[in-house]
């Protein structure tokens, strides 16, 4: 079937684009550059018999830490019929340069690589949305680790959203990497559940963000 | 388990009580994981009506254990049987809500004038109440305070009533905080009673409407949802109300609505955020605006304030069916989303419910809007998920700021297009 054109505004195709800007912000963020989805500008809709349903899309994505830093976007996301355990198939094209953040990211790096202590830290933001200056890698780090999971999860009927990380601990390693591991909510918009997600977050300034083992929480009994 | 059978048999004749006379709160330390497990089934004997503020997780941490009167002698027996340390921390809440209420009253008179209330902050129920006293005190003979009913928790439901006379004029309903953990909107809700009650008489908008119609403001439209999201979970949606049979609590106080209700967009799981309730107006918190509206009958407009997406939304939620008067809100919602882009450039998106976000049943603005309010509303305010419903302080004014001309635009078309 041809593919048909989507009102931007529409929930079913917001749902797509957020989707791909997880992946995207997987596959490029890092503690010192996060990608949010600033709009929308375009989106088509492909029902492919037999195999399922295909976005097209055209996105502005805005640097979290630098609202002027926009970047244009293409992605095409599909949706595979049937079998809902595997995850979208998303590609994208970026129209232009990320901005470089190696400066910040090796200063993140050298810094908890120095840390006598493993960085323990719980509620970010905190109920009042405050974020410690020095918690912002860390918490970009989540944002970025957060795309996986929403990547994964995702489906034509959920948008998800890191809420807030619980807690983050840090697990000390004996190679370069930085190991994270984090207790996050997740906010899933169309059922309105908040679900507490574990995972173990591995990072290199060379080598990108990588979650090496997730796994989803059970809500609170009496809640 | 035969310690079980004894007290449920003792506190059978004793259910559904909802004041709080006689209700202790007990703080209990289990010393090992097998005091834990029997802590967890004492909380999941639904005829007991307990309900932890604090559960049992581990030995040695203590947990806090609400308590309804008619359970109490079965559940200390329960302890004490089994060997489980406790001490009472409330000896008696009612005594407790009694004094509290005091407190609020003698603050009340020491809290001289609301222009020392920092609106650039998050507040307290009790903090936001006395703000509405002085508001009140300071605004005479235009701002009163009245109460429409009382929450599943007994707190009272307060609405700002905004008159300049008349009687029973055209109203406008607003509403902040039904979804107690979007605390952004009654932080704009304070800022923006307070901005209609300093702008009549000076801006030509407000006092035009003012001149010829009523506005009533309820801010905590969830008391106790709010209390809990500052006492226990900051993201609480709900309502606190106890599910029969369940040890899931709360309604979704935005699926319980008699319109469209029991659809695909709600659920029937008293465990989930958008649980529509047992059947439709069965939370106090939405039965008391309905049989306020419905007694009013000349209400014009209700505006439902939530967060967040940036998002105008009307009608329809339930049905992907546009309604008859899709045309005219739309065009007044794309005037509205405008006006309130041009004060920082905050971009929302607008439409039907079903469309924009996805299909919802038993909403307050379809309900509204079947039942003859043609212009309703509802706003997601900031933000569009970097920071969700944790929005910083920071962005309290300016996001207040932004909306107030879309508020505006819209209680402008309502007094200019009467019905």
């Amino acid at each position: 079937a041809a593919a048909m054109e989507l009102p931007p505004s529409h929930g079913v195709a917001n749902r797509a684009a957020a989707l791909a800007t997880g992946y995207l912000c997987y596959r490029r963020g890092s503690p010192g550059r996060g990608l949010a989805l600033r709009c929308l500008r375009r989106a088509r809709r492909q029902d492919i018999d037999d195999v399922g349903h295909k976005y097209y899309l055209e996105l502005v994505l805005e640097d979290v830490l630098d609202k002027d830093s926009t970047v244009n976007c293409t992605a095409e996301v599909l949706y595979h019929l049937g079998n809902k355990n595997i995850a979208p198939d998303v590609q994208f094209t970026l129209e232009g340069e990320l901005k470089n953040t190696e400066e910040a990211d090796n200063i993140f790096y050298s810094r908890i690589k120095s840390l006598e202590k493993e960085l323990v830290a719980e509620n970010i933001p905190d109920s009042h949305g405050n974020v410690p200056p020095e918690m912002e890698p860390v918490r970009l780090l989540a944002w970025v680790a957060s795309g996986y999971l929403i990547w994964q999860n995702s489906t034509e009927n959920t948008k998800f959203q890191l809420a807030q990380i619980k807690r983050v601990k840090q697990v000390k390693r004996s190679d370069e990497y930085l190991e994270f591991d984090y207790t996050i909510l997740l906010h899933e918009m169309v059922s309105q559940e908040i679900i507490p997600w574990q995972m173990t977050v591995l990072w290199h300034p060379q080598h990108g963000v990588q979650v090496t083992q997730d796994s989803r929480q059970p809500k609170h009994a009496s809640q | 388990m035969k310690i079980l059978l004894v007290f449920a048999a003792l506190v059978a004749a004793a259910c559904g009580q909802r004041l709080f006379v006689g209700d202790q709160v007990l703080r209990i330390t289990a010393s090992d994981e097998e005091q834990i497990s029997l802590l967890r089934v004492l909380g999941e004997q639904t005829e007991l009506q307990v309900d932890f503020w604090r559960h049992p997780t581990s030995p040695g941490h203590p947990a806090d254990l609400r308590v309804p009167f008619p359970s109490l002698q079965a559940v200390k027996i329960f302890l004490e049987s089994n060997s489980i340390s406790y001490s009472i921390m409330i000896k008696d809440m009612q005594e407790l809500l009694d004094e509290e209420k005091k407190n609020m009253t003698k603050s009340r008179r020491t809290e001289r004038s609301t222009s020392t209330f920092d609106f650039a902050s998050y507040h307290t129920i009790e903090e936001i109440y006395d703000w509405m006293d002085t508001l009140v005190d300071d605004h005479p003979g235009l701002v009163s305070k009245i109460q429409i009913g009382q929450s599943y928790e007994n707190r009272p439901l307060y609405v700002l009533k905004f008159s300049t006379g008349g009687s029973n004029r055209s109203a406008i309903w607003l509403d902040t905080g039904i979804h107690s953990r979007e605390w952004i909107t009654q932080a704009t809700g304070v800022w923006t009673a307070n901005k209609i009650a300093e702008e009549y008489g000076q801006d030509p908008s407000v006092t035009a409407i003012l001149d010829s119609m009523d506005i009533f403001f309820e801010i905590i439209t969830n008391p106790d949802g709010f209390a809990f999201t500052h006492s226990s979970n900051r993201m609480w949606r709900k309502t606190r109300s106890i599910n029969a049979g369940s040890h899931c609590v709360g309604v979704d106080p935005n699926r319980n609505w008699d319109a469209g209700f029991g659809g695909s967009g709600s659920s029937s799981n008293p465990c989930s955020e958008i649980y529509r309730g047992p059947y439709a107006h069965s939370e106090s918190e939405v039965k008391a605006i309905v049989d306020f509206i419905r007694a009013h009958r000349n209400v014009k407009s209700v505006i439902s304030i939530h967060s967040y997406s940036q998002m105008l939304l009307f009608p329809y939620g339930y049905k992907r069916v546009p309604a008859a008067h899709h045309q005219e809100l739309n065009e007044l919602a794309k005037k509205a989303v405008n006006d309130l882009a041009a004060m920082y450039g905050t971009k929302y998106a607008y439409g039907s419910v079903a469309d924009t976000i996805y299909v919802a049943d038993g909403t307050t603005i379809d309900w509204a809007y079947d039942n003859g309010v043609k212009y309703s509303f509802t706003f997601e305010l900031r933000d569009t998920g970097r920071y969700g419903f944790l929005l910083p302080s920071t962005q309290i004014i300016p996001t207040a700021t932004e909306t107030w001309p879309a508020l505006l635009d819209i209680m402008l078309h309502v007094l200019e297009h009467p019905y």
